[in-house]
Formats: structure tokens, C-alpha cells, sequence
């Protein structure tokens, strides 16, 4: 049989014979994407109120270096003050040292790639939905092609995991006004920003490149016991990977709140030991 | 029994075609297949449709409805909303036949450019394998498919670009993966991944795996551990100076 060569009738921008309410994920997408990177970028201009107490933001966690005068800021500073080489007259915030480093995690990261390329390039606007673009190049070409770089972001995040870790340690000990001294302690900050890690974790070694090196690149993980068991972990988590994001997201943004508003006054942290 | 009105897609004689209104009868626990075979009997008789088992596994009744591509025999009426017309059309990624038929033959023939099953020499004297269960059930989970290509029909990159030539399409991805993951196999599919088989053109959107009657995890299961498996050949240098230090 002759072979019947391949014709579509393309649809127009947004035509579909779709019923349902078909714009409405990738909409709500659009906003909660928006609302989190608007809200993150001004936090992490103001370079004020990311401390209160043993608690630190993690939009600001590492502090490498901090302003001069933020005594707050220098007590969590890696390497004391901002060095005077960094130009003056350049923004500065430690947030804005180190906030690219998630952020293009996430921006890397399959599933928002997938969610994002819907809501904010319609590309397709929603499954079985017209384009408004003829050409497409999708992963295959340049510029997307980068989005391959993944897999190194992924170990950058792994290294903040151990630090806002870390920053949950601190967290339990708590300055004594009286004694002077620190004290355990366990607050509601201390369970939000525990809360945070666990979430940012579950995000993490659930993602798709960490699930390859654990052992999906074998095709005989039971081969390999320590690879078998990390794959089955990471497996199970990446099942819930979608979930995850959207939890940690709003678990990042809500520690940077909680924080900030205790900091200017607004909310007052509640100690349980 | 309650009333129901019908919108299927007719092609015209010129090749193009248009939607055509039926008022019928739908009883309860009828699916759109039902309701499709009614106004054949009733009031078109010369309604094309495809049809094989009316069980969901022959893959063969996949069609659009309310704009959304699904089995008809699986997509019962109560699931629909009969307050408003119901739309069958055929599936819009391939050529008309006639009315709710399509020409899906381009599947097979993508089938067979993929690199064959390739097992390795058999375990034992008596040439069998030997084989993990989980290991196995990595690879189970793609042969479900029942290459109703709906998967193929929803994908952006085929449907709306038309990248038929270059790209083979989340159902070819599945079957790529159930060969390259499998425990036996030897080949080496990665290259024609990524140079011919045009695995970079998915954006990971995921209207396939919606789409799946199988529920197969397509974009989870098949095609990102395929990308990730382009990545660390050709765009991870890290993993390839690894390589060369462990090989
Ligand atoms: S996830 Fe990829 S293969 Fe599946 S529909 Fe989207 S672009 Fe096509
Ligand atoms: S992967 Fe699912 S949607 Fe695609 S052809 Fe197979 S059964 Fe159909
Ligand atoms: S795939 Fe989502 S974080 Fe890697
Ligand atoms: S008739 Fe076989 S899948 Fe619908």
C-alpha cells in the first residue's frame, strides 16, 4: 500500500473543541508561578527583617557576606561584611548572592518546565488547545537545549539542603535575655522552617535527574543494592513530584513571611518549649 | 432513557468535512460507541467509525470527544454532560479517511525504524534468562500500550507542527524505553534518541500521559528517564570524564 503522507489542519490560536474549563490550570499556574517570583524578587531586594531570633530566612540562608551596620544579618555571615570590591553602586542583598541558585534550579526543573511552558508561552496554551506559533523548537535547539543543565543545579540544591538544615539547628537555640547565654528552645518558627526542609527535600531527591543517578540509568538496578534502595526512594518521591513543588514553593515563601513579619513586629513568634 | 444530541464529525465528498447534529436516545450504562453504532442503525448508515472490542484494548475507537481525544468505548454517557450537544470528531494529528476514521498507518511505520530487541547471550545452557522481578516491572508498565495513538494525537509536537518527520511521538518514546530499559536488552538507542528520533522536541507538557487509557506514566516513566539518558551522553561533561575514568 502506497503510504498516505501526513496532513493536519492546523488550528488557530486557542481553538479547541474542548467543553471544559480548560484555561482554568493553566491560568491558576500563571498566577501562583507569578505571585512567587514577584514576591520573592522584592524580598530579596529589601536586604532587611530576614532575621529574628535563632531564625534566618531561607531566601537569604547562606549569609556570605553582610551590609555594614545589619548586626542582625552579621550574626548568620559567613565571611562578615560585604567586601568593599563589590561595586557600591550594584544592588546588594545576600539573597541575591545566592536566590539564583534555587531559582534556576526550579527553572530547570521538568515539571515547572512542563507547567510553565503551558501558562506563560502557550505552547500549547492546554492540551488539544490551537498555538499561537507556527515554528517550534522546543528542547531539541538552542536556547531550550540548556534546560539540559538540570542535573548540575540539582547538586547545588543538595548542598542547601544541608544548610537550611543546619539553619533548623541553630533555630532551637534560642538567646536568654536574663542569662545572656543560649538556651534549646523550640518556637513556631523553628517547626516552620523544619516543615520547610522537609518539603524542599522531598522536592529534591524526588527530581527526575536525582532518580536517574540514584539508578535509573541502569537498566538492572537490583544489581546494584545501594542504587536499588535510592532509586526506590526516589521513585516514590518523584511520584509526588508535582505535589512537592507547589509545597515547597509556597513552605519557602511562607518561612521568608514568617520570619519578616516577626522581624518588623507584625506577627510574634510562639515558643512551645 | 433520556435525550441526547450528537455532533459527529462527516467528511464531504471534497475531503473536508463538517459536523453533523443527531437527536437520539441514550440509556443508562451506554458509552459513546453505543450511541455512535445507534445513529449508524437509525440514521446514518454510512457512518464510518472504527471499532474492534469495545473493551478498551484494541485500541482501534480512538476519536475526539468534547475535544478531548478518548476511547469511545471507554468514555461512558453518564460521564458527559447531555444538557449540551456531545462532539465526536476523528482524531485531528492524521488524515481523514472518512468520518471518524483516520489513516494511522505513519505509526507503523515509525515502529519500524526503531532499533530492534537485541537480548544478550541466554544465562543458562538451557538458554533461558534470569531476570529481577522489579527490574522487570520497570519495563511492564509501557507494554500495557494498546497503540490506540491517542497519546500521538494529543502530542502539540505532532498535532499542531507537524514535526512528522523528525520527531516519533510519546507512543514510540514508550516503546523506545520498553526496549532500552529492558533488563536483556543489549543495543544502544541513545544516539537515534536524540539525533532521529527527536526525543529534545518534547517539552514535557505531559497532554499524553492525561490522554493515556492505560494510564501509562509516559512523560514520568519513558520519556524523561530516556532524556535524562541523552543528557548524561551528550550534555553532561562531568558524567563523561566520569566515564573515562571508570571504563
Ligand atoms: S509530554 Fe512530550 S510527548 Fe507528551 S504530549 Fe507533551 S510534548 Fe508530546
Ligand atoms: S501509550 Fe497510551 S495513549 Fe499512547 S498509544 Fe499506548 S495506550 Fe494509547
Ligand atoms: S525534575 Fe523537578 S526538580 Fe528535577
Ligand atoms: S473498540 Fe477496542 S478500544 Fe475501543
Amino acid at each position: 500500500m502506497d503510504a498516505i503522507p501526513v496532513t493536519i489542519t492546523r488550528r488557530g490560536a486557542g481553538e479547541t473543541t474542548r467543553t471544559d474549563v480548560w484555561w482554568g490550570t493553566p491560568l491558576a499556574i500563571f498566577v501562583g508561578l507569578s505571585l512567587f517570583v514577584a514576591y520573592s524578587t522584592w524580598a530579596a531586594f529589601q536586604n532587611a527583617h530576614y532575621t529574628y531570633g535563632p531564625y534566618l530566612s531561607p531566601f537569604y540562608s547562606p549569609v556570605i557576606w553582610a551590609s555594614p551596620g545589619d548586626t542582625a544579618g552579621l550574626e548568620h555571615a559567613w565571611l562578615g561584611v560585604k567586601p568593599d570590591w563589590i561595586p557600591a553602586l550594584l544592588p546588594f542583598s545576600p539573597a541575591l548572592l545566592i536566590l539564583p541558585f534555587p531559582g534556576l534550579f526550579r527553572f530547570t526543573c521538568y515539571y515547572y518546565r512542563g507547567a510553565y511552558y503551558k501558562s506563560f508561552w502557550a505552547d500549547p496554551p492546554a492540551c488539544a488547545v490551537g498555538e499561537p506559533r507556527n515554528s517550534y523548537l522546543g528542547e531539541q535547539w538552542f536556547p531550550l537545549i540548556l534546560q539540559n543543565v538540570h542535573r548540575y543545579f540539582m547538586w547545588i540544591a543538595v548542598i542547601f539542603l544541608f544548610i537550611l538544615s543546619y539553619d533548623v539547628w541553630l533555630a532551637v537555640w534560642f538567646p536568654n535575655p536574663a542569662t545572656g547565654a543560649t538556651e534549646f528552645g523550640v518556637g513556631l518558627g523553628t517547626i516552620i522552617l523544619t516543615v520547610n526542609v522537609v518539603l524542599l527535600s522531598s522536592y529534591t531527591l524526588g527530581c527526575h535527574a536525582m532518580r536517574h543517578v540514584a539508578g535509573g540509568a541502569h537498566d538492572e538496578v537490583s544489581k546494584h543494592p545501594f542504587c536499588d534502595k535510592a532509586y526506590a526512594c526516589s521513585t516514590a518521591l518523584n511520584y509526588k513530584h508535582q505535589l512537592f513543588a507547589w509545597m515547597s514553593l509556597i513552605s519557602v515563601a511562607f518561612s521568608d513571611i514568617y520570619v519578616r513579619l516577626c522581624s518588623m513586629g507584625i506577627w510574634s513568634d510562639v515558643r512551645f518549649l | 432513557m433520556s435525550a441526547a444530541t450528537f455532533k459527529i464529525w462527516r467528511t464531504l465528498p471534497g475531503g473536508d468535512g463538517t459536523f453533523q447534529t443527531f437527536h437520539t436516545e441514550v440509556a443508562d450504562g451506554m458509552v459513546v460507541l453505543d450511541v455512535v453504532h445507534k445513529v449508524q442503525a437509525e440514521q446514518a448508515p454510512d457512518l464510518a467509525v472504527r471499532w474492534n472490542c469495545k473493551a478498551g484494548k484494541c485500541g482501534s475507537c480512538s476519536a475526539e470527544i468534547n475535544g478531548t481525544p478518548r476511547l469511545m468505548c471507554m468514555t461512558r454517557m453518564d460521564e458527559l454532560n447531555l444538557w449540551e450537544p456531545v462532539t465526536v470528531e476523528p482524531m485531528r494529528a492524521f488524515p481523514p479517511i472518512k468520518d471518524l476514521v483516520t489513516d494511522v498507518s505513519w505509526n507503523f511505520r515509525v515502529k519500524k525504524g526503531i532499533t530492534k530487541f537485541t537480548p544478550r547471550t541466554p544465562d543458562a545452557p538451557d538458554g533461558t534468562w534470569r531476570m529481577a522481578q522489579r527490574d522487570v516491572d520497570r519495563v511492564q508498565e509501557f507494554r500495557k500500550c494498546i497503540e490506540c495513538f491517542l497519546c500521538q494525537d494529543v502530542c502539540h509536537v505532532l498535532r499542531d507542527h507537524g514535526k512528522f518527520d523528525e520527531f516519533i511521538g510519546p507512543r514510540f518514546f514508550v516503546y523506545t524505553a520498553n526496549l532500552e530499559m529492558n533488563p536483556l536488552d543489549t543495543a544502544d538507542r541513545v544516539p537515534e534518541l536524540k539525533h532521529d528520533k527527536g526525543i529534545g522536541y518534547c517539552n514535557i507538557t505531559k497532554c499524553c500521559t492525561t490522554v493515556c487509557p492505560e494510564h501509562i506514566h509516559i512523560t514520568d516513566n519513558a520519556i524523561i528517564p530516556l532524556k535524562e539518558r541523552v543528557v548524561s551522553r551528550y550534555y553532561d561533561p562531568i558524567t563523561r570524564l566520569l566515564r573515562v575514568f571508570t571504563s
